[in-house]
């Protein structure tokens, strides 16, 4: 009987000790998010979506940054997906016992641990030295550089998840590999391709080490890629460092509205790998 | 069929596959030694042995299946009217189209019941839509499924019971009309009521189609089966009639496997 007590003792200490570390990671999110949304909300108004950043002292929103980010991402992204994609259904499906397979997937790991910071410069180095100017288009590649490794993660392992009696069952109809992956393998990862890719833009949107080097900032509304462009974490970080109190009202704002931004992906996610565990 | 014609087919029944000393490896391991046999046209044939003694790999031979994986290899002949299947140079795709197969857990693909059936159909046939929804409702009835079904066809597949799945995936294969259908243990994932009815279904298939099955449960081989090979550690033991095989059995091995003395 004793034993069984102290078994109960020790679980009571070792659950107190998980509950406390949870509760202590937890406030400091909690502080974090609370503060955020205090100090962002005082600052929200219609203007911060309509006017653009201003100079110092003068009324002005967030409306050339939010649409630089969308834009950059955008691209981003769609320059990124299908490489990563391609090259996650190439691991899973077509070379999943290959070398070329091991070597890609080790490379894929350090490119996803890879500061993005290193990723700013490369990208400095091949677009936007021998170009001669910051642009827009730059800060979409690097973007897309952040985008691939994730993406390439999330295809290989959801098609990795998909069960081999299902291709098995496609291919003893007689159908040809690429029905078996297309019509077959990616439907059946479906939930968890697009999870992937909404992690990917996540990810991607809070970027600002890489866009420092390659789309810099623009004070003004621009749509023209091969020049400088504004974005949400760029104007951030230059707004939250000024002495001017209205550009840190805007920095605190923008900060939120990535944040809400984020978490929605976030949750959307979620909801998607959910109901895709659901319907099994 | 009068009895005269009924003797002269199960004496001389055609031959539909012929695998002669068939080896098959899987990598260095020898799975498979020095097979030969038939598989009759038009006739059941189980194959039964313990865990492990080759008869999936067999049948993972017929429609080539260990192609998909690398490090597996056949040696020797597996004739399908005459020509080898083996041989490199046969159209994979082609020759599976000919040989459907049902696995042991039900396989619906992720799509809707109607998709399922006609996903294997549109590989083969572009056709006009009023002709495909007769297909697919032909191979629907074709599986005893189509009355459980007909008012949910454009459900997904998944939402159905292990029984009705199985019958779904055997649907699937009888669509693309094949010549042949390999049933991997096909009832070993469902209750006595779903086995019932797919035992009927192959009974029923077996006046079309050449049937291969694999089964651990030998009352089944026996209920569903005109020929019986008793397999054991890679080698065939002994091949005939299920009747006899069962009842009066040519080999020690084959007596003690089926009085359940071990496997």
């Amino acid at each position: 009987m004793s034993l069984y007590a102290s078994r109960r003792g020790a679980n009571s200490v070792a659950t107190t000790l998980c509950w406390v570390a949870a509760v202590f990671g937890l406030s400091w999110l909690a502080l974090i998010l609370g503060s955020l949304v205090y100090e962002g909300v005082r600052g929200l108004s219609p203007a911060v979506f309509t006017e653009m950043t201003p100079p110092p002292g003068s009324q002005g929103g967030l409306l050339n940054a939010i649409a630089g980010s969308l834009v950059m991402t955008i691209i981003g992204v769609a320059i990124g997906t299908p490489l990563g994609m391609l090259a996650g259904t190439y691991m899973a499906e077509y070379g999943r016992y290959s070398k070329l397979t091991m070597v890609v997937r080790f490379i894929n790991d350090i490119l996803l641990s890879a500061p993005s910071i290193v990723i700013g410069l490369f990208v400095y180095t091949i677009l936007v030295h021998p170009m001669g100017h910051f642009s827009a288009i730059s800060g979409a590649v690097a973007l897309a550089l952040l985008v691939v490794p994730v993406v390439v993660r999330t295809t290989e392992d959801m098609l990795l998840l998909v069960p081999g009696s299902m291709r098995e069952a496609a291919s003893a109809l007689g159908a040809p590999r690429a029905h078996v992956v297309g019509k077959v393998a990616y439907r059946a990862a479906k939930a968890g391709l697009i999870t992937g890719v909404l992690l990917a833009v996540a990810r991607v949107s809070g970027e600002t080490a890489p866009l420092l080097f390659t789309a810099l900032n623009n004070q003004f509304w621009s749509s023209d890629l091969t020049a400088p462009m504004a974005s949400l974490p760029v104007v951030i970080f230059q707004f939250a460092l000024s002495p001017y109190k209205d550009w840190q009202q805007l920095a605190w704002t923008g900060a939120l509205l990535i944040t809400v931004a984020v978490l929605a992906l976030s949750i959307a996610a979620r909801a998607l790998s959910a109901g895709r565990r659901n319907s099994k | 069929m009068n009895a005269a014609a009924q003797i002269a087919q199960v004496k001389a029944p055609l031959t539909k596959v012929s695998m002669r000393n068939l080896d098959f490896f899987y990598g260095e391991s020898h799975s498979l030694k020095d097979v030969t046999m038939p598989l009759y046209a038009n006739k059941v044939t189980s194959f039964i042995g313990p865990s492990g003694c080759g008869k999936s790999t067999l049948l993972r031979v017929l429609n080539r299946m260990y192609d998909l994986y690398p490090g597996q290899r056949a040696q020797g002949e597996v004739l399908l009217d005459g020509e080898n299947i083996l041989d490199p140079a046969v159209d994979i795709n082609a020759l599976r189209s000919r040989i459907g197969m049902v696995f042991q857990k039900p396989t619906p693909f992720p799509m809707s019941i109607y998709e399922n059936i006609a996903f294997g159909i549109r590989l083969y046939e572009k056709l006009p839509r009023a002709d495909m929804d007769a297909r697919v409702e032909g191979a629907l009835r074709g599986a005893a499924l189509w009355d459980e079904v007909k008012d949910k066809l454009h459900t997904s597949g998944l939402g159905l019971s292990g029984g009705q799945q199985q019958r779904l995936c055997i649907a699937r294969s009888v669509a693309v009309q094949p010549e042949i259908i390999l049933f991997d243990e096909p009832c070993s994932a469902l209750d006595p009521i779903s086995t019932a009815k797919v035992e009927e279904l192959i009974d029923e298939l077996a006046s079309r189609y050449t049937i291969a099955i694999v089964t651990h449960n030998m009352q089944q081989a026996v209920r569903v089966s005109d020929y019986t090979a008793f397999m054991y550690l890679g080698e065939l033991v002994e091949f005939g009639e299920t009747d006899d095989v069962f009842n009066k059995p040519q080999a020690k091995r084959t007596l003690d496997y089926i009085t359940g003395r071990f496997g």
